[in-house]
Protein backbone atom coordinates (compact mmCIF):
# COMPACT_ATOMS: atom_id res chain seq x y z
CA UNK A 1 0.00 0.00 0.00
CA UNK A 2 1.04 3.46 -0.88
CA UNK A 3 0.71 6.48 2.19
CA UNK A 4 0.39 9.96 2.28
CA UNK A 5 1.63 11.82 4.69
CA UNK A 6 -0.32 14.92 6.14
CA UNK A 7 1.80 17.48 8.07
CA UNK A 8 0.85 20.74 10.18
CA UNK A 9 3.16 23.17 12.14
CA UNK A 10 2.44 24.75 15.31
CA UNK A 11 5.66 27.13 15.24
CA UNK A 12 6.19 29.45 18.48
CA UNK A 13 7.72 32.60 17.85
CA UNK A 14 9.29 34.65 20.67
CA UNK A 15 8.43 38.44 20.17
CA UNK A 16 11.35 41.02 20.42
CA UNK A 17 9.95 43.01 23.53
CA UNK A 18 11.99 44.51 26.19
CA UNK A 19 9.24 43.48 29.05
CA UNK A 20 7.41 40.39 29.28
CA UNK A 21 3.34 40.21 27.73
CA UNK A 22 2.15 41.00 31.18
CA UNK A 23 4.43 42.44 33.21
CA UNK A 24 7.51 45.00 33.54
CA UNK A 25 10.08 41.96 33.99
CA UNK A 26 13.14 42.13 31.32
CA UNK A 27 13.09 39.32 28.14
CA UNK A 28 16.69 39.33 28.56
CA UNK A 29 18.49 35.84 27.41
CA UNK A 30 21.02 34.30 29.92
CA UNK A 31 20.71 36.42 33.16
CA UNK A 32 21.00 34.28 36.56
CA UNK A 33 18.25 32.28 37.21
CA UNK A 34 14.79 33.57 38.87
CA UNK A 35 16.71 37.37 38.54
CA UNK A 36 13.91 38.36 36.14
CA UNK A 37 10.74 37.87 37.96
CA UNK A 38 7.94 39.77 39.68
CA UNK A 39 4.63 38.77 41.36
CA UNK A 40 2.77 38.35 37.78
CA UNK A 41 5.27 36.32 36.29
CA UNK A 42 5.72 34.00 39.92
CA UNK A 43 2.47 33.49 39.77
CA UNK A 44 2.03 34.71 42.98
CA UNK A 45 -2.08 35.44 44.72
CA UNK A 46 -3.30 38.46 43.82
CA UNK A 47 -1.34 39.72 41.30
CA UNK A 48 -2.78 41.44 38.40
CA UNK A 49 -1.65 40.73 34.36
CA UNK A 50 -1.22 43.45 32.05
CA UNK A 51 -1.10 42.92 28.72
CA UNK A 52 1.93 44.46 26.44
CA UNK A 53 0.58 46.95 24.08
CA UNK A 54 3.81 46.16 21.80
CA UNK A 55 2.78 42.29 21.78
CA UNK A 56 -0.62 43.58 20.36
CA UNK A 57 1.81 45.64 17.52
CA UNK A 58 3.29 42.79 16.70
CA UNK A 59 0.98 39.99 16.32
CA UNK A 60 -1.00 42.18 13.85
CA UNK A 61 2.24 42.74 12.00
CA UNK A 62 2.38 38.94 11.76
CA UNK A 63 -1.16 38.43 10.90
CA UNK A 64 -0.75 41.13 8.05
CA UNK A 65 2.36 40.06 6.54
CA UNK A 66 0.57 35.88 6.61
CA UNK A 67 -2.10 37.40 4.81
CA UNK A 68 -4.51 36.59 7.99
CA UNK A 69 -7.62 38.28 9.20
CA UNK A 70 -7.31 40.16 12.51
CA UNK A 71 -9.98 39.61 14.51
CA UNK A 72 -12.00 42.68 15.66
CA UNK A 73 -12.78 41.47 19.40
CA UNK A 74 -10.73 38.70 21.16
CA UNK A 75 -9.90 37.92 24.57
CA UNK A 76 -7.29 35.65 26.70
CA UNK A 77 -8.10 32.21 27.56
CA UNK A 78 -6.55 30.28 30.82
CA UNK A 79 -5.31 26.71 29.58
CA UNK A 80 -5.06 24.90 32.86
CA UNK A 81 -2.67 21.89 33.62
CA UNK A 82 -0.13 21.52 35.82
CA UNK A 83 3.62 21.61 35.48
CA UNK A 84 6.42 22.38 37.31
CA UNK A 85 7.60 25.10 35.06
CA UNK A 86 3.99 26.80 35.30
CA UNK A 87 3.77 28.71 38.27
CA UNK A 88 0.08 29.47 37.84
CA UNK A 89 -1.31 26.00 36.90
CA UNK A 90 -2.79 27.71 34.27
CA UNK A 91 -1.09 28.97 31.22
CA UNK A 92 -2.69 32.67 29.88
CA UNK A 93 -3.18 31.62 26.15
CA UNK A 94 -5.93 32.62 23.48
CA UNK A 95 -8.36 29.75 22.27
CA UNK A 96 -11.96 30.95 21.34
CA UNK A 97 -10.84 34.32 19.41
CA UNK A 98 -7.25 34.09 18.41
CA UNK A 99 -5.91 37.47 17.15
CA UNK A 100 -5.32 36.15 13.92
CA UNK A 101 -7.30 33.76 11.67
CA UNK A 102 -6.99 32.46 8.02
CA UNK A 103 -4.34 33.41 6.45
CA UNK A 104 -1.80 31.64 4.24
CA UNK A 105 2.34 31.84 2.62
CA UNK A 106 3.07 30.69 -0.34
CA UNK A 107 6.06 27.90 -0.44
CA UNK A 108 8.18 27.06 -2.94
CA UNK A 109 9.96 24.08 -3.03
CA UNK A 110 12.81 23.43 -5.38
CA UNK A 111 11.67 21.94 -8.76
CA UNK A 112 8.00 22.14 -7.62
CA UNK A 113 4.72 24.38 -8.18
CA UNK A 114 4.37 27.12 -6.03
CA UNK A 115 1.90 25.98 -3.26
CA UNK A 116 -0.68 27.55 -0.51
CA UNK A 117 -0.01 26.61 2.67
CA UNK A 118 -3.36 27.96 5.14
CA UNK A 119 -2.41 29.41 8.28
CA UNK A 120 -5.32 28.48 10.96
CA UNK A 121 -4.80 31.15 13.40
CA UNK A 122 -2.30 33.03 14.98
CA UNK A 123 -2.43 33.37 18.97
CA UNK A 124 -0.75 35.43 21.45
CA UNK A 125 0.30 33.65 24.70
CA UNK A 126 3.01 32.90 27.80
CA UNK A 127 5.86 31.13 27.76
CA UNK A 128 6.31 28.73 30.36
CA UNK A 129 10.17 28.73 32.90
CA UNK A 130 12.54 26.64 32.05
CA UNK A 131 13.81 23.01 33.75
CA UNK A 132 16.81 22.67 34.65
CA UNK A 133 18.40 18.67 35.70
CA UNK A 134 21.30 17.24 37.03
CA UNK A 135 23.77 19.58 36.37
CA UNK A 136 23.70 22.30 38.82
CA UNK A 137 24.81 21.11 42.50
CA UNK A 138 22.49 20.25 44.86
CA UNK A 139 20.18 19.27 41.73
CA UNK A 140 21.28 15.73 42.17
CA UNK A 141 18.21 14.53 43.19
CA UNK A 142 15.54 16.76 42.01
CA UNK A 143 15.13 19.40 39.11
CA UNK A 144 15.54 23.40 39.17
CA UNK A 145 12.94 25.71 37.61
CA UNK A 146 13.91 29.18 36.69
CA UNK A 147 11.08 31.42 35.48
CA UNK A 148 12.83 33.85 33.76
CA UNK A 149 11.37 33.02 30.93
CA UNK A 150 7.81 32.69 32.41
CA UNK A 151 5.96 35.15 30.88
CA UNK A 152 8.03 35.82 28.09
CA UNK A 153 5.61 36.63 25.26
CA UNK A 154 5.56 34.21 22.17
CA UNK A 155 3.43 34.13 19.04
CA UNK A 156 1.61 30.39 18.42
CA UNK A 157 1.62 30.13 14.78
CA UNK A 158 -0.86 26.78 13.40
CA UNK A 159 -0.98 25.78 10.20
CA UNK A 160 -3.64 23.84 8.08
CA UNK A 161 -2.44 20.06 7.44
CA UNK A 162 -1.86 21.23 4.00
CA UNK A 163 1.94 19.87 4.16
CA UNK A 164 2.68 16.51 2.75
CA UNK A 165 6.54 16.32 2.78
CA UNK A 166 9.48 16.86 4.79
CA UNK A 167 10.58 19.44 1.97
CA UNK A 168 7.63 21.44 2.31
CA UNK A 169 7.41 21.64 6.10
CA UNK A 170 10.96 23.14 5.91
CA UNK A 171 10.00 25.46 2.80
CA UNK A 172 7.24 26.78 4.83
CA UNK A 173 8.65 27.44 8.52
CA UNK A 174 11.88 29.09 6.50
CA UNK A 175 9.46 31.31 4.87
CA UNK A 176 8.16 31.94 8.15
CA UNK A 177 11.27 32.16 9.70
CA UNK A 178 12.05 35.06 7.17
CA UNK A 179 8.96 36.63 7.65
CA UNK A 180 8.93 37.21 11.42
CA UNK A 181 12.66 38.30 11.45
CA UNK A 182 12.12 40.53 8.46
CA UNK A 183 9.47 42.00 10.15
CA UNK A 184 11.93 42.84 13.46
CA UNK A 185 9.25 41.43 15.68
CA UNK A 186 11.41 38.13 16.70
CA UNK A 187 15.18 37.47 16.68
CA UNK A 188 14.08 34.45 14.98
CA UNK A 189 17.81 32.67 17.59
CA UNK A 190 16.75 28.87 17.01
CA UNK A 191 19.07 27.77 19.54
CA UNK A 192 18.30 29.94 22.20
CA UNK A 193 14.70 28.82 21.61
CA UNK A 194 13.45 31.98 19.67
CA UNK A 195 11.57 30.02 16.90
CA UNK A 196 10.22 26.53 17.76
CA UNK A 197 8.16 24.17 16.33
CA UNK A 198 5.97 21.38 16.63
CA UNK A 199 5.29 18.88 13.76
CA UNK A 200 1.74 17.28 13.46
CA UNK A 201 2.34 13.62 11.39
CA UNK A 202 0.23 11.61 10.29
CA UNK A 203 0.11 8.93 7.60
CA UNK A 204 -3.32 7.67 5.43
CA UNK A 205 -3.77 5.47 2.42
CA UNK A 206 -3.51 7.59 -0.80
CA UNK A 207 -6.82 8.43 -1.94
CA UNK A 208 -8.09 7.90 1.83
CA UNK A 209 -10.75 10.71 2.54
CA UNK A 210 -10.37 10.52 6.59
CA UNK A 211 -6.74 11.39 7.97
CA UNK A 212 -4.86 8.99 9.92
CA UNK A 213 -3.84 9.47 13.71
CA UNK A 214 -1.17 12.00 14.00
CA UNK A 215 1.71 11.75 16.84
CA UNK A 216 2.64 15.71 17.34
CA UNK A 217 6.64 15.75 17.71
CA UNK A 218 7.34 18.67 19.94
CA UNK A 219 10.34 21.18 20.08
CA UNK A 220 12.42 20.39 17.05
CA UNK A 221 14.97 23.24 16.83
CA UNK A 222 16.41 23.36 13.65
CA UNK A 223 15.55 23.21 9.78
CA UNK A 224 17.85 20.23 9.93
CA UNK A 225 15.85 18.27 13.00
CA UNK A 226 12.28 19.36 11.28
CA UNK A 227 13.64 17.35 8.19
CA UNK A 228 14.43 14.45 10.13
CA UNK A 229 12.00 14.45 12.66
CA UNK A 230 9.10 14.30 9.84
CA UNK A 231 10.50 11.76 7.85
CA UNK A 232 11.54 9.18 10.73
CA UNK A 233 8.34 9.93 12.03
CA UNK A 234 6.62 9.14 8.73
CA UNK A 235 8.73 6.01 8.09
CA UNK A 236 7.82 4.89 11.86
CA UNK A 237 3.93 4.88 11.45
CA UNK A 238 4.03 3.43 7.93
CA UNK A 239 5.95 0.77 9.31
CA UNK A 240 4.06 0.23 12.04
CA UNK A 241 0.62 -0.12 10.00
CA UNK A 242 2.09 -2.37 7.40
CA UNK A 243 2.93 -4.43 10.61
CA UNK A 244 -0.55 -4.63 11.51
CA UNK A 245 -0.23 -1.91 14.37
CA UNK A 246 -2.37 1.81 14.81
CA UNK A 247 -0.64 4.49 15.46
CA UNK A 248 -1.75 6.07 18.65
CA UNK A 249 -2.07 10.23 19.45
CA UNK A 250 0.55 10.26 21.78
CA UNK A 251 3.32 13.23 21.92
CA UNK A 252 6.70 12.20 20.90
CA UNK A 253 9.86 14.12 21.46
CA UNK A 254 12.57 14.14 18.69
CA UNK A 255 16.35 12.42 19.47
CA UNK A 256 18.84 14.93 17.56
CA UNK A 257 21.61 11.94 18.57
CA UNK A 258 20.24 9.43 17.43
CA UNK A 259 17.53 10.81 14.50
CA UNK A 260 14.63 9.34 16.11
CA UNK A 261 11.46 9.91 17.98
CA UNK A 262 10.25 8.69 21.26
CA UNK A 263 7.04 8.41 23.36
CA UNK A 264 6.45 10.94 26.19
CA UNK A 265 4.56 9.04 27.90
CA UNK A 266 2.40 10.15 31.31
CA UNK A 267 1.05 13.13 29.50
CA UNK A 268 -2.13 11.10 28.02
CA UNK A 269 -4.44 13.53 30.39
CA UNK A 270 -2.96 16.57 29.74
CA UNK A 271 -4.93 17.45 26.70
CA UNK A 272 -7.97 18.40 28.81
CA UNK A 273 -7.51 21.89 29.22
CA UNK A 274 -10.40 23.12 30.15
CA UNK A 275 -10.07 26.96 28.70
CA UNK A 276 -11.65 29.49 30.09
CA UNK A 277 -11.74 33.38 29.51
CA UNK A 278 -9.45 34.64 31.64
CA UNK A 279 -11.17 37.33 34.12
CA UNK A 280 -7.75 39.04 34.75
CA UNK A 281 -7.49 40.71 31.28
CA UNK A 282 -10.14 42.88 29.72
CA UNK A 283 -11.47 41.67 25.77
CA UNK A 284 -8.96 43.03 22.92
CA UNK A 285 -10.76 45.50 20.60
CA UNK A 286 -8.92 46.27 17.60
CA UNK A 287 -10.94 48.72 15.47
CA UNK A 288 -10.01 48.81 11.77
CA UNK A 289 -8.22 51.87 12.12
CA UNK A 290 -5.81 50.24 14.09
CA UNK A 291 -4.96 47.61 11.65
CA UNK A 292 -4.66 50.49 8.94
CA UNK A 293 -2.18 52.12 11.09
CA UNK A 294 -0.45 48.67 11.26
CA UNK A 295 -0.69 47.95 7.69
CA UNK A 296 0.99 51.06 6.72
CA UNK A 297 3.81 50.49 9.05
CA UNK A 298 4.82 47.25 7.37
CA UNK A 299 8.31 47.16 5.58
CA UNK A 300 7.92 45.98 1.81
CA UNK A 301 8.05 42.15 2.21
CA UNK A 302 10.99 40.04 0.98
CA UNK A 303 8.67 38.03 -1.82
CA UNK A 304 7.44 41.91 -3.35
CA UNK A 305 10.93 43.26 -2.64
CA UNK A 306 12.76 40.33 -4.76
CA UNK A 307 9.44 40.78 -7.42
CA UNK A 308 10.40 44.11 -7.46
CA UNK A 309 14.07 43.47 -7.59
CA UNK A 310 14.02 41.62 -10.76
CA UNK A 311 11.71 43.49 -12.64
CA UNK A 312 13.17 47.41 -11.68
CA UNK A 313 17.08 46.08 -12.02
CA UNK A 314 16.81 43.13 -14.32
CA UNK A 315 18.06 40.68 -11.88
CA UNK A 316 18.14 37.19 -12.42
CA UNK A 317 15.71 35.16 -9.71
CA UNK A 318 18.37 33.91 -8.49
CA UNK A 319 20.43 37.28 -7.37
CA UNK A 320 17.22 38.40 -6.42
CA UNK A 321 16.78 35.37 -4.22
CA UNK A 322 20.16 35.65 -2.19
CA UNK A 323 19.94 39.77 -1.74
CA UNK A 324 16.29 39.54 -0.02
CA UNK A 325 17.25 36.46 2.09
CA UNK A 326 17.42 39.25 4.94
CA UNK A 327 15.80 42.63 5.29
CA UNK A 328 19.59 44.18 6.28
CA UNK A 329 21.01 42.68 3.27
CA UNK A 330 18.01 43.76 0.91
CA UNK A 331 19.14 47.06 3.08
CA UNK A 332 22.97 47.30 1.70
CA UNK A 333 22.26 46.60 -1.47
CA UNK A 334 19.60 48.89 -1.61
CA UNK A 335 22.22 51.64 0.04
CA UNK A 336 24.43 51.24 -2.82
CA UNK A 337 22.06 51.92 -5.28
CA UNK A 338 21.03 54.95 -3.93
CA UNK A 339 24.62 55.79 -4.85
CA UNK A 340 24.36 55.26 -8.17
CA UNK A 341 25.76 51.77 -9.18
CA UNK A 342 25.16 49.28 -11.85
CA UNK A 343 22.78 47.09 -10.32
CA UNK A 344 23.80 43.74 -11.62
CA UNK A 345 27.68 44.55 -10.57
CA UNK A 346 26.71 45.63 -7.25
CA UNK A 347 24.58 42.26 -6.82
CA UNK A 348 27.76 40.22 -7.87
CA UNK A 349 29.95 41.83 -5.56
CA UNK A 350 27.66 41.53 -2.78
CA UNK A 351 26.87 37.90 -3.38
CA UNK A 352 30.97 37.06 -3.98
CA UNK A 353 33.09 39.13 -2.08
CA UNK A 354 30.79 40.57 0.62
CA UNK A 355 29.02 37.55 1.59
CA UNK A 356 32.22 35.75 1.66
CA UNK A 357 33.97 38.40 3.33
CA UNK A 358 31.29 38.09 6.27
CA UNK A 359 31.18 34.02 5.85
CA UNK A 360 34.68 34.49 6.57
CA UNK A 361 34.68 36.68 9.56
CA UNK A 362 31.11 35.56 10.76
CA UNK A 363 30.13 39.77 11.05
CA UNK A 364 26.66 40.57 10.26
CA UNK A 365 25.99 42.45 7.44
CA UNK A 366 24.94 45.64 9.28
CA UNK A 367 29.22 45.51 10.73
CA UNK A 368 30.32 45.03 7.24
CA UNK A 369 34.07 46.75 6.87
CA UNK A 370 33.00 47.76 3.36
CA UNK A 371 30.36 49.78 3.51
CA UNK A 372 27.64 50.13 0.89
CA UNK A 373 29.77 53.89 -0.15
CA UNK A 374 33.35 52.21 -0.26
CA UNK A 375 31.78 48.99 -2.32
CA UNK A 376 30.30 51.42 -4.47
CA UNK A 377 33.41 53.75 -4.79
CA UNK A 378 35.30 50.44 -5.62
CA UNK A 379 32.65 49.78 -8.85
CA UNK A 380 33.25 53.50 -9.90
CA UNK A 381 36.81 52.59 -10.25
CA UNK A 382 36.04 49.64 -12.11
CA UNK A 383 33.50 51.08 -14.41
CA UNK A 384 35.84 54.21 -15.28
CA UNK A 385 38.72 52.29 -15.73
CA UNK A 386 40.98 52.96 -13.39
CA UNK A 387 41.47 49.71 -11.99
CA UNK A 388 40.83 46.09 -13.82
CA UNK A 389 37.78 44.04 -11.69
CA UNK A 390 41.11 41.34 -10.80
CA UNK A 391 42.98 44.35 -9.02
CA UNK A 392 39.32 45.54 -7.36
CA UNK A 393 39.29 41.80 -5.11
CA UNK A 394 42.86 43.21 -4.14
CA UNK A 395 41.68 46.60 -3.13
CA UNK A 396 38.43 45.29 -1.60
CA UNK A 397 40.69 42.94 0.92
CA UNK A 398 42.64 46.29 1.82
CA UNK A 399 39.41 47.83 2.46
CA UNK A 400 37.96 45.53 4.14
CA UNK A 401 41.23 45.19 6.57
CA UNK A 402 41.63 48.86 6.80
CA UNK A 403 38.63 50.82 6.32
CA UNK A 404 40.25 52.77 4.09
CA UNK A 405 38.40 54.28 0.84
CA UNK A 406 39.19 52.68 -2.02
CA UNK A 407 40.83 55.58 -4.11
CA UNK A 408 43.30 56.05 -1.68
CA UNK A 409 44.21 52.49 -1.31
CA UNK A 410 44.94 52.50 -5.26
CA UNK A 411 46.66 55.97 -5.07
CA UNK A 412 49.00 55.14 -2.00
CA UNK A 413 49.63 51.41 -3.45
CA UNK A 414 50.19 52.14 -7.20
CA UNK A 415 47.34 50.30 -8.30
CA UNK A 416 46.09 52.03 -11.11
CA UNK A 417 45.31 50.58 -14.31
CA UNK A 418 47.63 51.15 -17.27
CA UNK A 419 45.46 51.70 -20.38
CA UNK A 420 48.29 53.45 -22.02
CA UNK A 421 49.00 51.88 -25.12
CA UNK A 422 52.59 53.07 -25.69
CA UNK A 423 53.49 51.30 -21.98
CA UNK A 424 51.66 48.28 -22.89
CA UNK A 425 52.56 48.31 -26.55
CA UNK A 426 56.94 48.30 -24.78
CA UNK A 427 55.92 45.11 -22.53
CA UNK A 428 54.25 43.49 -25.52
CA UNK A 429 57.20 43.67 -27.60
CA UNK A 430 59.54 42.81 -25.01
CA UNK A 431 57.45 39.59 -24.84
CA UNK A 432 57.06 38.49 -28.46
CA UNK A 433 60.91 39.32 -28.84
CA UNK A 434 61.70 36.59 -25.70
CA UNK A 435 58.79 33.98 -26.86
CA UNK A 436 59.43 33.74 -30.58
CA UNK A 437 58.82 30.19 -30.91
CA UNK A 438 55.94 30.46 -29.25
CA UNK A 439 54.81 33.43 -31.39
CA UNK A 440 55.42 31.06 -34.41
CA UNK A 441 53.09 28.44 -32.80
CA UNK A 442 50.41 30.78 -32.85
CA UNK A 443 50.53 32.07 -35.96
CA UNK A 444 50.36 28.58 -37.66
CA UNK A 445 46.81 28.26 -36.12
CA UNK A 446 47.22 27.16 -32.22
CA UNK A 447 45.35 30.19 -31.04
CA UNK A 448 44.74 29.08 -27.78
CA UNK A 449 48.34 30.31 -26.63
CA UNK A 450 46.59 34.07 -26.67
CA UNK A 451 45.74 33.52 -23.21
CA UNK A 452 49.46 32.22 -22.33
CA UNK A 453 50.38 36.13 -23.63
CA UNK A 454 47.84 37.72 -22.17
CA UNK A 455 48.42 35.89 -19.10
CA UNK A 456 52.02 37.07 -19.33
CA UNK A 457 51.77 40.20 -20.28
CA UNK A 458 49.42 41.19 -17.28
CA UNK A 459 51.89 39.44 -14.74
CA UNK A 460 55.01 42.08 -15.66
CA UNK A 461 52.16 44.80 -15.42
CA UNK A 462 51.55 43.18 -12.14
CA UNK A 463 48.14 43.07 -13.06
CA UNK A 464 48.20 46.64 -13.58
CA UNK A 465 47.78 46.48 -17.28
CA UNK A 466 43.94 47.00 -18.78
CA UNK A 467 42.81 43.87 -19.68
CA UNK A 468 41.13 44.81 -23.03
CA UNK A 469 43.85 46.79 -24.21
CA UNK A 470 46.16 44.05 -23.81
CA UNK A 471 43.91 42.05 -25.58
CA UNK A 472 43.41 44.40 -28.92
CA UNK A 473 47.74 45.44 -28.89
CA UNK A 474 48.45 41.46 -28.43
CA UNK A 475 46.04 40.59 -31.44
CA UNK A 476 47.22 43.24 -33.16
CA UNK A 477 50.89 42.35 -32.92
CA UNK A 478 50.39 38.87 -33.33
CA UNK A 479 48.28 38.68 -36.06
CA UNK A 480 50.16 41.63 -37.75
CA UNK B 1 -26.34 15.65 32.10
CA UNK B 2 -26.18 13.71 35.43
CA UNK B 3 -22.73 14.50 37.11
CA UNK B 4 -22.11 10.68 37.94
CA UNK B 5 -18.61 10.09 40.09
CA UNK B 6 -16.71 9.13 37.41
CA UNK B 7 -17.22 12.84 36.47
CA UNK B 8 -16.07 13.75 39.67
CA UNK B 9 -13.39 11.83 39.79
CA UNK B 10 -11.91 12.71 36.40
CA UNK B 11 -12.12 16.39 37.16
CA UNK B 12 -10.66 15.40 41.14
CA UNK B 13 -7.28 14.35 39.10
CA UNK B 14 -6.84 17.26 37.00
CA UNK B 15 -6.65 19.16 39.79
CA UNK B 16 -4.66 16.50 41.10
CA UNK B 17 -7.36 15.70 44.46
CA UNK B 18 -7.53 12.28 46.08
CA UNK B 19 -11.16 11.49 46.79
CA UNK B 20 -12.68 8.89 48.79
CA UNK B 21 -15.39 6.47 46.82
CA UNK B 22 -17.36 8.48 49.63
CA UNK B 23 -16.45 12.05 48.63
CA UNK B 24 -16.48 11.27 45.08
CA UNK B 25 -20.52 10.38 45.59
CA UNK B 26 -20.97 13.23 47.85
CA UNK B 27 -19.70 15.93 46.00
CA UNK B 28 -21.45 14.21 42.62
CA UNK B 29 -24.72 14.83 44.39
CA UNK B 30 -23.99 18.16 44.99
CA UNK B 31 -22.67 19.53 42.09
CA UNK B 32 -25.29 17.73 40.11
CA UNK B 33 -27.72 19.87 42.49
CA UNK B 34 -25.15 23.15 41.24
CA UNK B 35 -25.27 22.92 37.31
CA UNK B 36 -29.47 21.66 37.98
CA UNK B 37 -29.49 24.86 39.59
CA UNK B 38 -27.70 27.16 36.87
CA UNK B 39 -29.89 25.27 34.41
CA UNK B 40 -32.53 27.28 35.02
CA UNK B 41 -30.67 30.21 33.27
CA UNK B 42 -31.65 28.50 29.88
CA UNK B 43 -35.32 28.75 29.97
CA UNK B 44 -33.89 32.82 29.10
CA UNK B 45 -33.84 34.17 25.85
CA UNK B 46 -30.56 34.69 24.78
CA UNK B 47 -30.65 35.50 21.05
CA UNK B 48 -28.24 38.14 20.00
CA UNK B 49 -26.63 37.88 23.10
CA UNK B 50 -22.81 37.73 23.13
CA UNK B 51 -21.34 35.44 25.67
CA UNK B 52 -20.22 37.38 28.45
CA UNK B 53 -16.38 36.63 29.07
CA UNK B 54 -16.06 39.76 31.79
CA UNK B 55 -18.75 41.36 33.74
CA UNK B 56 -17.38 44.69 33.62
CA UNK B 57 -17.81 46.22 30.21
CA UNK B 58 -14.31 47.02 29.48
CA UNK B 59 -11.96 47.02 27.10
CA UNK B 60 -7.88 47.21 26.04
CA UNK B 61 -6.15 47.84 29.02
CA UNK B 62 -2.39 47.71 28.04
CA UNK B 63 0.95 48.16 29.65
CA UNK B 64 3.59 50.03 27.45
CA UNK B 65 6.95 48.04 26.70
CA UNK B 66 9.04 49.46 29.50
CA UNK B 67 10.99 47.48 32.11
CA UNK B 68 10.35 47.60 35.74
CA UNK B 69 12.96 46.00 38.29
CA UNK B 70 11.87 42.99 39.02
CA UNK B 71 11.48 41.99 42.58
CA UNK B 72 15.16 40.03 42.63
CA UNK B 73 16.30 36.17 43.12
CA UNK B 74 16.12 36.41 47.18
CA UNK B 75 12.79 37.56 47.65
CA UNK B 76 11.34 35.44 44.28
CA UNK B 77 12.86 32.53 46.15
CA UNK B 78 11.50 33.60 49.88
CA UNK B 79 8.71 31.39 50.23
CA UNK B 80 10.08 28.14 48.17
CA UNK B 81 9.74 25.16 49.81
CA UNK B 82 12.87 23.89 48.67
CA UNK B 83 15.56 25.67 46.41
CA UNK B 84 19.00 24.74 45.04
CA UNK B 85 21.60 27.59 44.39
CA UNK B 86 19.25 30.59 42.45
CA UNK B 87 16.66 27.52 41.56
CA UNK B 88 13.46 26.20 42.54
CA UNK B 89 13.61 22.87 43.76
CA UNK B 90 10.91 20.37 42.67
CA UNK B 91 10.96 16.46 42.75
CA UNK B 92 13.11 15.32 39.54
CA UNK B 93 11.19 15.66 36.45
CA UNK B 94 12.05 12.86 34.13
CA UNK B 95 11.39 13.79 30.03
Amino acid sequence: MKFQPVIGLEVHVQLKTNSKIFCGCSTAFGSSPNSQTCPVCLGLPGALPVLNKQVVEFAIKAGLSTNCSITPRSIFARKNYFYPDLPKGYQISQFEEPICQHGWLDIQVEGQDQKRIGITRIHMEEDAGKLVHGEIAGLEKGSGVDLNRACTPLLEVVSDPDLRTSDEAVAYLKQLHQIVTWLGISDGNMEEGSFRCDANVSVMPVGAAQFGTRAEIKNVNSFKFVKQAIEYEIQRQIDLIEDGGTVVQETRLFDPNSGTTRSMRGKEEAHDYRYFPDPDLVPLVIDPAWVERSRSELPELPEKKKQRFMESYSLPAYDADVLTATRALAEYYEECLALQTNPKAASNWIMGEVIRGLNDSGLPIEECPVTPRLLTDLLRLIEEGTISGKIAKKVFDEVWKSGKDPKTIVEEQGLVQVSDSSAIEAIIDDLLAREAGQVAEFRSGKDKLLGFFVGQVMKASKGKANPAVVNDLLLKKLKG
Amino acid sequence: MKITAANVEHVARLARLELSDEEKNLFAGQMDAILAYVEKLKELDTDGVLPTSHAVPMENAFREDVTEPPIGTEKALANSPDRADAFYRVPQIIE
